[in-house]
């Protein structure tokens, strides 16, 4: 008999206390920017998220190649429920992106900023993800055929944002570059919180669903074997592994 | 190598026998260009604009013809007979790419020429040598991101909604690569040479795709 929620509570402790401070630290310490004003505070949430969601996809393409390498289902099941994290993180990041670029450059949409633009491409990717899944009846292959498409759109990612960046003639200013950029050292300390706040809560999210997938299977086992095959309802098709 | 000749061999035969797949995409390419002329209501387009419909047009006859690619090996139990050759897999993967290229090449040979004549405003002729080199870059990407996702569909039960919209994502990096390099190319008074800069992402798109396909096709085929 396994355990699988160990640790869980220490990072959920972790992660609470993480956001908290972030948003402490947001609201009261971070200086209001000087031509967006308040508004611009959704920068600690939307830029938090959309990096989140997209270092989580291409975590679960390596999650994958390890379901191609060991053919350990166990494998697939991380993959799926890291892109189906990231996925709904980057759906959050899209519209606190457009609220944001509604509020400062006047529209919802603005095809001018690439990360923008390529975001949106890579989530367009990524939601195929499950109907493809989905649309693989036999549980074996469809975690392989899933494990092949998690590497490829993994992939994907780096070499689309080249593609739009390099797209774009005219360029929004970077605030965040590798280098460091040209924030403020106190938005940036509130910004590496926010960061660190929200890869706490998507690592939180997906050992909480991780735990509660195997908990569910470990009980399905259970029962099969106490009561006999006919006390566990049969399986519906599912893009879930399982 | 003998079994990527084999196969293809098999193919552009099987092709040239139905007649099938290449006279659908051509068809479909025509009837494109006749609907992007009323959709715009314009006689003759140019620059950017042209670029965007020939890539957008060829895009969708790929796409289409991607469908068909592996049909027959579904339907005649041709996988298995091919697993249980003692072959190199991917030979399958490069044989079924060149197909799809040479499809896309006979195409363009008529669709490209009907562009011309019946959408472009600015004369074909002297543009033509770098359109070439354009599109067959192009080619090669939409090939093998056809063949691969084709061989994904072919497994699954909606394989006509998966293919397209696994497909339209991946394809957008090479679409705005062929459309920004062939833009200048088609414009009124445009230079005879596409700019380096796309013709370099191309190429770059091309060169990690064929070689991530060929890294994974093997799984796509075991059962």
């Amino acid at each position: 008999m396994t355990t699988f929620g160990r640790g869980l509570r220490t990072l959920v402790l972790a992660t609470v206390l993480t956001i908290i401070v972030a948003l402490a630290l947001v609201f009261f310490y971070a200086p209001l920017d000087a031509d967006q004003g308040f508004i611009q505070k959704i920068f600690y949430l939307h830029v938090p998220l959309a990096i989140v969601s997209l270092c989580g996809f291409v975590f679960g393409g390596l999650l994958a190649i390890g379901h191609l390498r060991t053919r350990n289902r166990a494998w697939d099941m991380r993959s799926y429920v890291a892109i189906h994290m990231a996925l709904i993180f980057g759906v959050g990041g899209l519209i606190t992106g457009s609220i944001w670029a509604k509020a400062s450059w006047g529209h919802w949409w603005d095809w001018s900023d690439p990360t923008l633009t390529s975001f949106l491409i890579v989530l367009l990717l990524f939601a195929t993800y499950q109907p493809l899944r989905f649309s693989i009846e036999d549980p074996e292959r469809q975690a392989r055929y899933a494990s092949v498409f998690a590497v490829v759109a993994a992939a994907f990612v780096p070499l689309n944002f080249i593609a739009v960046r390099l797209a774009q003639q005219f360029v929004h200013p970077r605030i965040l570059t590798l280098g460091g950029g040209n924030l403020p050292g106190s938005m940036r300390l509130t910004f590496l919180v926010s960061l660190l706040g929200m890869a706490l809560l998507y690592a939180t999210l997906w050992k909480y669903e991780m735990t509660a997938k195997n908990a569910r299977i470990q009980v399905r086992r259970l029962r099969r074997s106490l009561l006999g095959d006919d006390s566990v309802r049969p399986l519906g098709r599912s893009a879930a592994p399982s | 190598m003998s079994t990527v000749l084999a196969v293809l061999r098999k193919d552009l035969r099987l092709e040239l026998r139905t007649f099938e797949t290449l006279p659908a995409m051509a068809l479909f390419s025509l009837s494109t260009f006749v609907i992007f002329h009323f959709g715009f209501n314009q006689a003759a387009i140019a620059g950017q604009l042209a670029a965007g419909v020939l890539t957008v047009t060829l895009l969708f006859a790929a796409l289409l013809g991607a469908g068909r690619l592996f049909v027959a090996e579904r339907e005649q139990g041709g996988f298995d007979a091919f697993l249980l050759a003692p072959v190199d897999r991917n030979a399958l993967l490069v044989a079924k790419a060149v197909a799809m290229f040479i499809f896309l090449a006979v195409l363009e040979v008529i669709a490209v020429p009907a562009f011309g004549l019946l959408l472009l405003g600015p004369p074909l002729g002297p543009r033509l040598p770098g359109l070439i080199a354009v599109l067959a870059l192009a080619d090669l990407g939409l090939a093998v991101i056809g063949t691969f996702v084709s061989a994904i569909a072919i497994q699954t039960r909606a394989r006509d909604l998966i293919a397209p919209i696994i497909g339209l994502p991946l394809l957008i990096p090479a679409l705005i690569g062929t459309a920004r390099a062939a833009g200048p190319l088609l414009a009124a008074h445009g230079s005879g040479s596409p700019p380096t800069k796309w013709i370099a992402i191309l190429a770059l798109y091309d060169v990690v795709f064929a070689l991530i396909a060929y890294a994974v096709f093997d799984y796509l085929l075991e059962d």
